[in-house]
């Protein structure tokens, strides 16, 4: 288990926590990142302040802060 | 079936009711999460021109729109694109407050198919309610394409709501969704409900048996609402709870409640274990429903890799931008001579058919000119335009978001800030209404306080006009590019400012959703170009035309018939043609001076006069607050008299010479950076309720403008121009 911002591009693996609070987990949970679901990371800023991860079909870009508190499992084969 | 007031452009309103007294009504709320095509689906059913655009919060107020069929009249209500019944952000509380508390008869609920089980996680929060609904899956389009299938029957049997597959976009379906309106409407049907977790319908049960000791929530499917949001932790249900005689009682209840469920589903708070109750159903019915095949790379995929690859993303989105004003000139200047020539044309015309007199030159040399001279800049703002269109459209403007967030962060604003900024370049309107997307209330009011340094389309007329006169022409593409991003830095140094001083504190987080992209339709952009076209024509028309007409009365009255007859005297003893025309350009430009224009020209000209301003410039600086626009007519106006040089025949010609370089630099930097026009500063007003900032916004933009003119025109002086 890792935050999102020790994976890198391309990660893909099963959200296992989500350390946000609320509204922030709500918000999080409503475009589809909860735990159990798949994710994948595909792409971040230059500086990394911005990530972008998809999940079950949908796109999100969010800032470093919030990307550090969803943990993944990354399945085989990412560092 | 017939839409009455489909023709209203963005505006909505309702027409005259008169005569349809007959008509049964029923109101439709169309709900949704956002970005799904809930104003699309309006569009296509009725042939209304909402606004879309392919990211989340295109439409932030509600708009109605009413058609009729078999004797109903039936009102369909677009609002805002909503994550979750417990909002987040100010547009999504719009959409919030319409469901909690107006009256209507029917939700439609609209979902992409594309991200079904996502968006089923809300239609289960809007089944909660308990009101007559239809499940709309919009989209189909594009799952279709992809291989996928949605069944349709299993929805209906799985959820016992009406489901209707549509596509926006193909009008596919969308004329099934009045029948059904009208079906659900008139049944009998019982509404289905959906049942939770055993151990969490128990306490459901208790909250009710609580609630049904208050008068006010007799109704046990009202009632059963209301426990659920409590337990969902909404506040602004808790809220109406707080005022209830019954509230100590329940409050202990509802305390007891959450302790007990949290410790028996091991979470955090009774939300999460709605929330993955819902989550747990929404995937058991994509399972069964919809037919997904195994993902495979997406065009968009493959356009991410390049338009927002770390290294590259910036560079790219930086050379759309430079090469968008290159094309708003360059592309832009082809037609204008035409309409110069036109214009000019007309007044002519009227010269030559009315009988001399005030008629003929409140025509001839106040309104055509005038609005002449803005109507020429028509292709520009028409290009301009077209480029924050397919910004909008193609689903660009979420990654540009996703680009400049870093960026921006480093300013004290977030990278959704950036929607409305952009926006903003168009129109400072609309641009202020976007900014309800942002759900912090420091973050928003800042960005609201710099958004005007976004130089919307209507002061592009001014700063074409400028750079015409003053810079190179083979320059002009970039020095417009120049203005524009020089607005954008000011606006961001500006935003950093407020940051630390009046806004303490972290910008709100940014989450967003990032859109597929998609091809914009050309049908939606023509439409969309013709209404600015329209609207601008309007402008240019009426309030335009309304200004130089004032203009032009301030400018040429009183008349001085002493003066007029000294100068009269002395035309007539002029020895040859040359003398005698230096003579009655001397009269217009004396005559001009004694006008009211002229006299307030002159009152106010010690204010502008250390950025060397003459009192016509000062004029149409002031003039400008009504709008950008009047700046070029009034110039036209006031520059088209008192001059005697025949080679000066364009408005530009006369610039040059009686302003100099750096004057005109100081002015692009005023109408840069001073209040937008009335209308923006109205906006502000009705969006922004706090008197401090209504007071602080209307001083603060003109000082600094002020000063930053006479810094730059001091500055020139100095490098010796
Ligand atoms: N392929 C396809 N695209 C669609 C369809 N319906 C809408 N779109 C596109 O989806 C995007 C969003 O449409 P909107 O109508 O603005 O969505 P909305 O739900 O009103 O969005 P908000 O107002 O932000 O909540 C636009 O780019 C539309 O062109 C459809 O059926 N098929
Ligand atoms: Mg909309």
């Amino acid at each position: 288990m890792k935050p999102l911002t020790e994976c890198t591009i391309g990660c893909e693996g099963r959200i296992v926590k989500i350390k946000a609070k609320d509204p922030i987990k709500g918000r999080l949970f409503s475009l589809g990142l909860a735990k159990g679901s798949e994710i994948k990371i595909l792409d971040h800023t230059l500086a990394k302040q911005t990530w972008e991860v998809e999940s079950d079909g949908t796109k999100i870009a969010l800032r470093e802060e919030e990307a550090a508190s969803v943990f993944m499992e990354p399945k085989g084969g990412c560092k | 079936m017939k839409c009455r007031n489909c023709d209203t452009d963005e505006s909505g309103s309702r027409n005259g009711t008169g005569t349809e007294q007959k008509m049964k009504k029923i109101k439709v709320a169309l709900a949704g999460q956002p970005n799904v095509g809930k104003s699309s689906i309006i569009n296509s059913m009725t042939g209304a021109r909402l606004h879309v655009g392919n990211f989340s919060g295109v439409t932030v107020e509600k708009k109605e729109i009413f058609i009729e069929k078999d004797g109903y009249e039936i009102e369909m209500v677009d609002l805002p694109g909503i994550y979750s019944l417990n909002a987040y952000t100010p547009e999504e509380q719009v959409a919030k407050k319409f469901l909690y508390n107006e009256d209507y008869d029917l939700i439609i609920n609209v979902a992409d198919a594309n991200t079904l089980s996502r968006n089923l996680i809300f239609t289960f929060q809007l089944m909660d309610m308990q009101k007559k609904m239809i499940l709309v899956v919009n989209m189909i389009d594009e799952v279709e394409k992809q291989g996928g299938k949605v069944d349709r029957d299993k929805l209906e049997e799985l959820l016992g709501i009406p489901v209707i597959l549509t596509s926006a976009k193909e009008h596919r379906g969308v004329d099934e969704i009045v029948d059904h309106v009208i079906e659900v409407y008139t049944s009998q049907k019982p509404k289905n409900k959906l049942f939770y977790d055993e151990r969490i319908e128990e306490q459901i049960e208790k909250l009710v048996k609580m609630l049904h000791k208050s008068p006010h929530f007799k109704d046990p499917d009202e009632a059963r609402f209301i426990a659920i949001r409590l337990l969902d932790r909404d506040e602004e249900v808790y809220k109406v709870i707080h005022d209830l005689p019954i509230f100590i009682e329940l409050h202990e209840m509802l305390g007891q409640i959450y302790r007990e469920l949290e410790m028996e589903f091991d979470e955090e708070s009774t939300s999460d274990i709605l929330s993955d109750e819902r989550y747990a159903m929404a995937k058991a019915l994509v399972l069964k429903a919809l037919k997904k095949p195994p993902k495979k790379l997406t065009l968009t995929d493959r356009l991410d890799r390049l338009l927002i690859h770390p290294i590259l993303g910036l560079p790219i989105f930086l050379f759309f931008m430079w090469l968008l004003f290159q094309i708003t000139f360059e592309v832009g200047s082809v037609p204008m001579e035409w309409i110069d020539a036109a214009f000019t044309e007309i007044s002519n015309t009227i010269n030559a058919v009315l009988p001399a007199g005030a008629i003929q030159s409140v025509l001839a040399d106040g309104i055509v000119p005038a609005v002449g001279s803005v109507i020429m800049f028509l292709p520009n703002i028409l290009i301009l335009f077209l480029g924050i269109n397919l910004l909008e459209q193609t689903g660009y403007m979420a990654r540009a978001a996703f680009l400049l967030d870093g960026f921006m962060k480093k300013f004290g604003l977030q990278g959704k800030a950036f929607i409305p900024l952009v926006s903003g370049f168009g129109c400072t309107v609309p641009a202020y209404m976007a900014a309800r997307t942002l759900k912090n209330p420091k973050d928003r009011i800042i960005t609201m306080l710099v958004l005007g340094f976004m130089s919307c389309s209507a002061r592009l007329p001014v700063y074409v006009l400028l750079i015409g006169a003053f810079f190179p022409t083979s320059h002009a593409g970039n020095i417009l590019f120049i203005i524009y991003i020089s607005g954008a830095i000011l606006g961001l140094i500006v935003a950093k400012i407020l940051r630390m001083v009046l806004f303490k504190g972290e910008p709100e987080p940014f989450v967003m959703e990032m859109p597929p992209y998609r091809f914009p339709s050309m049908k939606a952009l023509g439409v969309e170009l013709w209404i600015k076209a329209k609207l601008f024509l309007k402008k240019a028309g009426t309030f335009i035309a309304g200004a130089s007409m004032i203009i032009w009365f301030l400018s040429s009255y009183p008349h001085d018939s002493l003066l007029v007859q000294s100068y009269e005297a002395k035309i007539e003893a002029a020895i040859d043609e040359a003398a005698k025309m230096q003579l009655q350009s001397e009269l217009a430009a004396k005559e001009l001076e004694n006008s009211y224009l002229g006299t307030i020209g002159k009152t106010i000209e010690p204010v502008f006069a250390p950025l060397g301003f003459d009192w016509r410039v000062s004029v149409a600086t002031i003039a400008g607050l009504a709008a950008k626009e009047v700046v070029v007519s009034t110039l036209a106006t006031l520059y088209a008299v008192g001059d005697a040089d025949e080679k000066s025949n364009t408005l530009i010609e006369r610039l040059r010479e009686n302003i100099s370089f750096k004057a005109a630099v100081a002015l692009i930097v005023i109408i840069m950076i001073y209040s937008p026009c009335i209308a923006a500063m109205s906006t502000f007003w009705a969006e922004v309720p706090q008197w401090a900032w209504r007071g602080f916004y209307m001083v603060y933009p003109n000082v600094l403008a002020w000063l930053m003119a006479f810094g730059v025109y001091n500055l020139l002086g100095v490098l010796g121009y």
